[in-house]
């Protein structure tokens, strides 16, 4: 069966799609390497947990600048979403070639499967990103793992597509000179000369070039404002329909409230005791140890992030009551059960002077959505290694 | 330069499928394949052979909007793509999918954000024919 299409769109083109794919070629790599990122930051805990040689050379997280993490997967998330009229754009760009027959050069026919990959890739990592970010599981399958092979899946396509199309896209770009065609009003616009992608019978032109890629701009700056309020908490309201706009009066966002830990409640009550080891404190004999106060953001690896100052005890002073006086690192437990309920913590992660058994955020007790009795804060730690209501830690020698 | 592209090609397609064992590795994900690949399979072919007719078909239906001395194609296409771009990304909390697991993360529920998109959408729509407005008088006093 032949499908006969009649392509209408006067602007398509290889100069069109170029310079979306510029764009693109700009902007994706820092996705793909935030992301990548993303799976060093969760140090030893790292998920999907074995991914053979597909990662990044790993490093201990740093401590420093305590930003860190809120730039690094506040930009994965927030490029992510805001290159999605980019992406729909590139593709509506180079539609025509989708509908045409499979090639009969069994070369040409593989790097049409590549595209496969390339495209089904890009499609699946905005899909599952964008449901995860808004906590929409109706996909039913790991995130983590779907969204760690999809990416993977997406780069070797990726890298594929821009090594084989680098050379068109340099010449076509060459071929427009891009201020002519910002000064090209949609009376004086015309077709790309004859190419697969230029639609040789096309209709009067309803939009200019100029007009489309601010129709394309449009929708990217549409979606940062929409956006940023999740990451910026001065602009936290401008997020109208992100889960992360929305905080409780008078408070900044949790990330797991205190209901679906599933915690009893007698379990953070008056009996409740640090376990240190060799040492367990209660709530009135750590507030009575010296507290310090350290401003640092809650990073969430759904990208949406808050500053706060908390006051607590420092984590090596815990560090010396227990005894270890140069702790390799610390297992922090929660009274929470479940795969988040853990986290291992490095040794420069254990002694930054800011490093923090926290008590207190904005000068107040903790409530129980954000941790009380105690809770973990670490500089540039993904906030969901922060651990919550903390039961014990236990400090490596 | 033939044989440099085809390995390049074949090994691409290798780092690909290398990707997936990713998923052999692990028992307990082993369930998840299926759905793994119909969402992947069904990305791709709910875009190129759904969305893009749908949107194709529906900026083709502009053309039926009566001649105007400003036409009016532009001002009615970019509010619908403004709402179509906005109702696909911030989809789970405008039609309220997933709220549960919302309320156990945030505290909160989805309630707003159905009217919120509206009120976006009557906004663009509203600058729009306002723009248009404006543009129809600014010729009619031009003599246009």
């Amino acid at each position: 069966m032949r499908i006969r299409i009649r392509w209408r769109s006067p602007i398509r083109g290889p100069w069109l799609t170029s310079v979306f794919g510029l764009v693109l070629l700009c902007a994706l790599p820092v996705v793909i390497v935030t992301g990548l990122l993303d799976w060093v930051a969760y140090g030893s805990q790292p998920i999907p947990p074995d991914v053979g040689f597909l990662h990044l050379p790993t490093f201990d997280w740093p401590t420093r600048p305590a930003w860190l993490f809120r730039l690094t997967q506040g930009l994965h998330v927030g490029l992510g979403i805001v290159l999605v009229p980019v992406v729909l754009a590139k593709l509506w760009s180079v539609i025509p070639r989708l509908f045409t027959a499979l090639p009969r050069d069994p070369l040409k026919a593989l790097e049409r499967l590549s595209l496969v990959m390339l495209v089904g890739g890009i499609l699946f990592e905005i899909v599952t990103g964008l449901l995860n970010i808004q906590y929409d599981y109706v996909f039913g399958f790991s995130f983590y793992a779907a969204h760690y092979v999809g990416a993977w899946v997406f780069i070797a396509g990726f890298v594929l597509h821009v090594a084989l199309k680098l050379p068109t896209m340099v010449r076509s770009l060459r071929s427009r000179s891009l201020r002519a065609e910002l000064r090209t009003p949609l009376a004086e616009t015309r077709s790309e000369p004859p190419h697969e992608l230029v639609a040789p019978d096309p209709d009067p032109p309803t939009m200019s070039r100029r007009g489309a890629l601010a129709v394309v701009g449009g929708g990217v700056v549409l979606l940062a404002g929409l956006t940023v309020g999740q990451t910026v908490d001065a602009l936290r309201p401008t997020a109208l329909l992100l889960p992360r706009g929305r905080t409780a009066p008078d408070d900044f966002p949790v990330n797991r409230t205190f209901a679906a830990s599933g915690i009893a409640d007698d379990a953070v009550g008056a009996d409740w005791r640090l376990d240190l080891g060799a040492v367990r404190l209660s709530r009135a004999e750590l507030a009575a140890l010296p507290q310090h106060t350290a401003d640092l953001p809650i990073s969430c690896v759904e990208g949406w992030s808050t500053q706060q100052r908390w006051t607590g005890v420092r984590l090596r002073d815990l560090a010396a009551i227990a005894g270890v006086e140069q702790p390799s690192g610390a297992a922090v437990a929660s009274v929470e059960e479940g795969p988040f309920a853990r986290a291992a913590l490095t040794r420069d992660q254990v002694l930054h002077p800011d490093s923090l058994l926290a008590l207190q955020v904005n000068g107040a007790d903790l409530s129980r959505d954000h941790g009380f009795p105690a809770r973990v804060i670490v500089p540039a730690l993904p906030g969901v290694h922060c651990t919550k209501w903390v039961a014990a830690i236990g400090f490596a020698p | 330069m033939r044989g440099v592209k085809a390995v390049g090609i074949v090994a691409c397609l290798a780092l690909g499928a290398y990707a997936t064992t990713i998923i052999l590795r692990d028992p307990t994900l082993h369930p998840s394949i299926l759905g793994m690949l119909i969402w992947f399979a069904g990305a791709l072919l709910l875009h190129d052979l759904v969305l893009f007719p749908l949107y194709a078909a529906a900026d083709r239906a502009l053309t039926l909007l009566p001649p105007t001395r400003v036409p009016l194609v532009n001002h009615v296409r970019l509010p619908v793509l403004g709402a179509a771009l906005t109702f696909l990304v911030f989809l789970p909390g405008i039609i309220r999918q997933g709220e549960p697991v919302v309320r156990g993360a945030t505290g909160l529920d989805q309630e707003p954000f159905l009217a919120r998109w509206l009120w976006l959408c009557a906004a663009m729509a509203g600058v729009s024919a306002l723009v248009w407005i404006v543009r129809v008088t600014r010729r009619s006093a031009a003599g246009g």
